[in-house]
């Protein structure tokens, strides 16, 4: 399936995407393509710039080289609300719901920009307000459904249990209609239980919504096990691209995650 | 030329005192991120301080304006005390928003504490002079002693507050609280402290700031420090929040602005060019002239 | 699930009515009373414009979650704006009396422009302020607020002495809005009806995708952007928003005084309308809850009617009695005690509905005495 799929145009791709502060190249020359279905995921030590490349992708820092496209429309220079509009969406490595809100409104909010109806239809309720409140409802349901979350729509976002915010925020990503998906470690914190669960979320979404997705993670069994792509950067660079396998034998990684002395560790990557 | 001469000195003086007072502003806004409201009614603690000492001062001898030692001292313990009993707790539990709104709390309680003071009252105070009167002429304009006193002794304290920023223990224990607080309390330094010593100087550098302007404008009242506080808030944004040097730059520009719209535009609308400006460099340089923009880390 | 939320809307709007039509109908049994007519009904339009200035300030500072410290500013602009058009139709002939319809007509439409001119100043304020976070927000809006009360003073036709000729005083309570203690009776139902109207808009505004897209902004801004909100936009609106009502607010505040003076509009004075006395009201009542706005903003009104005026000061002891003499040391004692024990206010996030609260009010009985066991079955039996 893979095969097939990197034969069509990609959804994402990047060009030379690079970025300075300052004097420091925080990450350079990133080139990666997403295809329509695919999951790919992006490692690599600590510090080496793979929260920079999400930022970049989702439009918080504009890039000082290169450029992101997506589905052929350059998105450099636009803001976050822009690229979401465009179609990408985010998680954040830490979690960032709307924590005073109540789960099912967390959802709904972010439906925001889907809602046609106007500020007189809003104030006066007019049927346009309430048809599209319903078919937000619905829509916002089905999610949570989809994440088990229905029980606890009225309950408000802080109370839920880590587990439960963090694929909170990822239907909330869901929630707004995107092409690419961009989570950053979702699975950062969780115990074994909840990492199983987020796989098969992962997996479900994937089939269900038919969308590219790209993830950030530390859990190596996890990238291994989903990702058909894997990027590899350190030091802002990329240094390996390629299949599962390939990237587990790849002496610049193991290099980049053990030091320079490699050897009989490669066990500990796959 | 006369005119422009005049109206310089006249920025220069305000701009010094707008500086002393923004400092303060500075200094605590660097170490808790807060914007302390409580601030501009410390120079009228200062104020009043200074006014009720300098008899005492006079009749022992001593020249008047040494009740500003007296003023920095009672200044400092207030401000302290609204450190201890409201912003500490308030900062422990609650959020950014509650802080600002508890510091906006503490100026109105000061401002009206003293009114309910039957010593003070709600009617203003005249204070006498602190410094000779007179001056000397410099290309036909009359430069009074006042002015160069305050514009050479606020250069002066400036200057030591600088020193004792970049030079002292104390100094260099304000500047790491200020840039990383977990940091700060594993590097062994006592946070509390640090932010009790600031607000005590912060404070301190009010009653300075507050014999300065009493000095040219003798009447002393409960809300004397509001909008002088205000203004020398909008000195230290402009100049770049949390950075020494800011400030001054600030006080300055904000005190020729005012000088010489007073002068060359109207004399009701200096407020509303003091105003323009903050919201023009904010607009140009979110973070103030000085200033470094930061983003908030994601 | 939304069906009874429609019912809810409907049996709310019924109330409402109901209550609305019972006040009317008791103001016109009362008009001849002299104490209901001196001092009820001016305590009832003093409410009105409190409410409608803390319910809008909430919207920005509980439900966005940015502190404004000049919404008195805007008030300002509505006050003035309300009152110099009204000033403007008298001098041009359109009416004489201050009744018929004409003159109701007039009243709206002077209503209406004090709001649109006050959310004009928003937009412009907003979009250069609402870039900044909080603090800076704050001084901004503060300096706002001193820069209008500073450049209306220097209007020619609107200076600190009052407007175009005579003083405010005159102008304004014999010819335009400003009205006698009769007048205040006779359009009471005009001051309770605007009140109205203006909370329900702004609780319809919460309760839209507009209220989710504000408060997600307020819990985490850059979340509320990866979320597709234009928060910006949303932002700025808010505030406009906002401003209108208070420009609303300030009309009705042109209305029941026979005279305007900048000097009510600015930060630091001792009366009780003035920003920061705001902010104490939102506070107390809760950021967050509109319901909470319009209960705090009668009960600051009480108290601060009480405190100035009520008989039983004179019995308390003698240091108390010299504490209020400065109302507004009482009132920042008051909101440094909430901030420090309640930060939340009285209703937190609550909203009053007619349909859930008497249920959950006889809950909350229920688990605090253990009675009224009865009519709390009786109300679940009914719901």
């Amino acid at each position: 399936m893979s095969e097939v799929n990197r034969e069509q145009a990609p959804v994402l791709e990047t060009r030379g995407l690079g970025i300075s502060f300052g004097g420091l190249k925080a990450v350079q020359d990133f080139n990666i393509k997403l295809c329509r279905g695919q999951l790919a995921g992006l490692i690599g030590p600590n510090g080496a710039g793979k929260t920079t490349v999400f930022n970049l992708l989702t439009g918080v820092y504009e890039p000082t080289e290169g450029s992101v496209i997506l589905e052929g429309e350059v998105l450099n220079g636009k803001k976050t609300h822009q690229f979401v509009a465009a179609g990408v969406a985010r998680t954040f490595q830490n979690i960032r719901l709307f924590r005073q809100m109540s789960v099912l409104d967390n959802v709904k909010a972010a439906f925001s920009k889907d809602i046609k109806y106007g500020m007189a239809a809003a104030l006066f309720r007019t049927p346009a307000y309430w048809k599209a409140e319903a078919e937000v409802e619905a829509k916002a349901l089905d999610l949570l459904e989809i994440f088990h979350l229905r029980e606890k729509a009225d309950a408000p976002a802080a109370s839920l249990p880590y587990g439960q915010q963090r694929k909170l925020e990822i239907a909330r990503a869901l929630a707004t209609d995107m092409k690419v998906l961009l989570l950053d470690e979702p699975a950062a914190g969780m115990n074994p239980t909840e990492t199983a669960e987020l796989v098969e979320c992962i997996s479900l979404v994937r089939e269900r919504f038919g969308i590219a997705i790209l993830l950030i993670e530390h859990d190596m069994s996890l990238v291994m096990k989903l990702c058909e792509r894997i990027t590899v950067i350190d030091y802002g660079q990329t240094i390996a691209e390629g299949g599962p396998e390939e990237i587990a034998t790849n002496p610049r990684v193991i290099a980049a995650y053990l030091g320079e002395n490699d050897g009989e560790e490669d066990e500990s990557l796959a | 030329m006369g005119v422009f001469l005049q109206t310089l000195f006249v920025g220069l003086r305000l701009g010094s005192v707008y500086a002393l007072i923004a400092l303060g502003y500075t200094m605590v806004y660097g170490i808790i991120r807060l914007i302390n409201f409580a601030h501009g009614d410390f120079i009228m603690v200062g104020g009043y301080t200074l006014f009720f000492t300098v008899p005492l001062m006079v009749a022992a001898g001593l020249p008047a304006w040494t009740a500003v030692v007296i003023a920095v001292i009672v200044c400092a313990l207030v401000g302290i005390g609204v450190e201890l009993i409201a912003y500490r707790p308030v900062r422990k539990k609650g959020t950014n928003m509650t802080a600002l709104i508890t510091a906006i709390a503490m100026s109105l309680l000061l401002e009206n504490l003293a009114q309910a003071i039957p010593a003070i009252g709600p009617n203003p105070k005249i204070a006498g002079t602190f410094f000779s009167t007179g001056g000397f002429q410099i290309a036909g304009v009359t430069l009074d002693y006042v002015t160069i006193y305050t514009i050479v002794i606020s250069a002066v304290v400036m200057l030591l507050l600088y020193v004792f920023t970049q030079k002292t223990k104390i100094g260099r224990a304000m500047r790491c609280v200020s840039e990383d607080k977990g940091a700060a309390i594993l590097m062994g330094i006592s946070v509390n402290r640090t932010v009790l010593i600031t607000f005590a100087i912060g404070s301190g550098l009010a009653a300075v700031a507050a014999l300065m302007y009493i000095a040219q404008y003798p009447s002393i009242y409960t809300t004397l420090g509001s909008l002088l506080g205000l203004k020398a808030f909008v000195a230290a944004v402009v100049g770049g929040i949390g950075i020494v040097p800011g400030a001054m730059l600030g006080g300055i520009v904000i005190g020729l602005v005012e000088s010489f719209s007073m002068a060359y535009i109207s004399s009701s609308l200096t407020d509303t060019f003091v105003f323009l400006i903050l919201i023009l460099v904010l607009l140009v340089k979110p973070a103030g002239i000085l200033g470094k923009n930061v983003g908030e880390k994601v | 699930m939304k069906k009874a939320v429609k019912r809810g809307y409907i049996v709310n709007t019924v109330v409402l009515a109901a209550v609305y039509a019972l006040c009317v109908v008791l103001a016109a049994a009362l008009e001849g009373n002299d104490n209901f007519k001196l001092t009820i009904v001016p305590s009832i339009w003093q409410c009105c414009y409190l409410i409608i200035l803390a319910a809008s300030l909430n919207l920005v500072l509980g439900f966005m979650g940015q502190l404004s410290l000049g919404h008195c500013g805007f008030m300002a602009i509505g006050a003035y704006t309300a009152a110099l058009m009204s000033l403007a139709f008298q001098r041009a002939g359109v009416y004489d009396e201050k009744s018929g319809a004409v003159f109701i007509l007039i009243m709206i439409a002077c209503a209406i422009c004090a709001g649109l001119l006050a959310a004009v100043f928003g937009v412009l304020l907003g979009i250069p302020a609402l870039r900044l976070k909080g603090d800076y927000l704050a001084i901004i809006t503060m300096g706002f607020g001193l820069i209008i009360v500073n450049v209306i003073n220097n209007l020619p036709f609107a200076g600190q002495n009052g407007l175009a000729e005579g003083t405010a005083a005159a102008s304004l309570y014999a010819t335009g809005l400003g009205f006698g203690s009769t007048a205040k009776v006779t359009y009471l139902w005009f001051a309770i009806a605007v009140t109205i109207l203006c909370v329900a808009l702004m609780f319809m505004y919460i309760r839209s995708k507009y209220g989710r897209a504000v408060r997600a902004i307020r819990d985490d801004e850059i979340a509320a952007s990866a979320s597709g909100i234009n928060t910006g936009y949303y932002k700025v609106l808010t505030f406009a928003f906002s401003a209108f009502f208070a420009g609303i607010a300030g009309a009705v505040y042109a209305c029941c005084n026979s005279s305007l003076s900048t000097s009510s509009f600015s930060f630091t004075n001792g009366s009780i309308l003035n920003s920061t006395f705001v902010v104490v009201m939102v506070v107390l009542g809760g950021m967050g809850s509109l319901t909470g706005s319009v209960v705090s903003a009668v009960i600051m009104f009480f108290l601060n009617y009480q405190i100035g005026n009520g008989s039983w000061v004179h019995s308390l002891p003698g240091f108390i009695q010299s504490i209020f003499a400065y109302p507004m040391l009482v009132y920042a004692l008051v909101l440094i005690v909430i901030i420090m024990f309640r930060p939340k206010g009285i209703f937190g996030t609550y909203e009053f509905s007619l349909l859930r609260t008497p249920g959950e009010l006889v809950r909350l009985l229920k688990r605090h005495g253990g009675g009224k066991k009865a009519a709390g079955g009786k109300e679940a039996a009914a719901q």
